[in-house]
């Protein structure tokens, strides 16, 4: 094998080559070590977790709708909630300060506490493969 | 024909002296000229942070609906988390941008016709957290039945200014400009 072929093999399997979609890139924002690892079904048992506030049961669902490819709606006010899916949603997840912030708000509207990193990133594995 | 050349000159001049004497420090003549009137109304947001920040739950009210003390009140980084039932808290830079655009802009700062109304309904010391607790607004709402908005599936509340308000989001709220959704134009 030449160098050529060696640095596109090389080039191939790096993680850089593919170009990553941003659900993916905030994945890695949440792991940038590498040490941990994400799943999908632990991301849904929790996207599905219930407290119950006042006599109301809170989940993820409860503003952002049963289908995931479907637009929700803010359970007070009512406004429309785009679909959370990267399938159905190709403008979710771009933005690190968003995802962010989003996590921090309604992880401790929904349960009470904020998230932890293995959390969010399981929940985004959940919500990636959707 | 020179002669009209003349006087076209001189309107120009004129009109470029009063643009950069007298209304240099925050607006033009022509920006006022075409401002007199939306000035009836309330003044519309162009703070593009604030429109993304504050419209994921509902439309973003203008600043002009409510005075100084209400926001510095609404914006406090324990309000915020608990605002109104719902966790709307902000990064403190954020949070202060915004505090400082709706401060330059609240009622009480505003040459707008209905925020002097607003003001000039309000006791001294009074600041309500919410725009549909000030007497002027109240006021404005007290014939429309009940089962319009609160048992009217797509208004749910007289918060949602813009279910009925066509033109809420320019600030405008005049009554020709009103639909209540599955009740039509409003007209007694
Ligand atoms: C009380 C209503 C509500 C509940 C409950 C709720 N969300 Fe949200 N969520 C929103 C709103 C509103 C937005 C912002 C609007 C938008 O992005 O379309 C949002 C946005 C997000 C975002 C940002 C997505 C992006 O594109 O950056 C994430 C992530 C998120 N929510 C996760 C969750 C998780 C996880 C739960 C459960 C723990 C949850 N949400 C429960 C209302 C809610
Ligand atoms: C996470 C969702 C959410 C976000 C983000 C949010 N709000 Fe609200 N806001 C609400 C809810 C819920 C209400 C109460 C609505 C009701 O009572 O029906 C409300 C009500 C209000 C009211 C009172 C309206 C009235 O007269 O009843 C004001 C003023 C207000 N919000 C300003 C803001 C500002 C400014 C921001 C941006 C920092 C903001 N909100 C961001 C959810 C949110
Ligand atoms: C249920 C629909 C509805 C909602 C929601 C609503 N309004 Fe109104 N509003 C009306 C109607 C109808 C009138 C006209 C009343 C009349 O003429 O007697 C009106 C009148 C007004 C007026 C006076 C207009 C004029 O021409 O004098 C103002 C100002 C106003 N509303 C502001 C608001 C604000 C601010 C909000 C949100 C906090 C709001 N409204 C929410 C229906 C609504």
């Amino acid at each position: 094998m030449n160098k050529l072929t060696l640095f596109i093999i090389a080039l191939l399997l790096s993680p850089v080559a593919v170009a990553a979609t941003p659900i993916e890139q905030r994945m890695a924002d949440y792991n940038p070590d590498g040490n941990l690892t994400f799943d999908a079904k632990r991301g849904e048992a929790l996207w599905h977790q219930q407290r119950m506030v006042d006599g109301k049961q809170r989940d993820c669902n409860t503003c952002h709708g049963k289908d995931l490819t479907q637009a929700g709606k803010h359970v007070k006010t009512g406004k429309v909630i785009e679909p959370m899916a990267y399938s159905a949603n190709k403008e979710r997840f771009t933005k690190l300060k968003k995802v962010k912030k989003w996590f921090k708000r309604n992880c401790k509207w929904t349960y009470g506490r904020e998230c932890t990193t293995q959390e969010k990133g399981d929940l985004l594995k959940y919500l990636s493969q959707y | 024909m020179m002669k009209k050349w003349i006087v076209l000159l001189m309107v120009a001049m004129i009109g470029l002296g009063i643009n950069s004497a007298a209304f240099a420090e925050d607006e033009s003549f022509f920006d006022w000229l075409f401002s007199l009137e939306p000035r009836n109304e309330i003044k519309p947001m162009h703070n593009e942070l604030y429109n993304e920040e504050c419209s994921d739950c509902h439309f973003p009210y203008q600043a002009g609906l409510l005075p100084e003390a209400s926001w510095r009140k609404l914006f406090e980084p324990a309000a915020l988390e608990d605002h109104f039932g719902d966790n709307a808290e902000l990064d403190d830079e954020t949070r202060i941008e915004l505090l400082t655009a709706l401060i330059a802009d609240s009622a009480d700062k505003s040459h707008y016709k209905r925020s002097k109304k607003i003001i000039a309904s309000l006791g001294e010391n009074e600041a309500p957290l919410r725009i549909i607790d000030i007497p002027y607004i109240k006021r404005k709402h007290h014939d429309i039945p009940e089962d319009l908005i609160a048992g009217n599936e797509k208004v749910k509340s007289l918060s949602y200014c813009d279910a009925c308000h066509q033109k809420a989001d320019e600030g405008i709220y005049d009554d020709d400009t009103v639909v209540i959704p599955g009740h039509g134009n409003w007209t007694w």
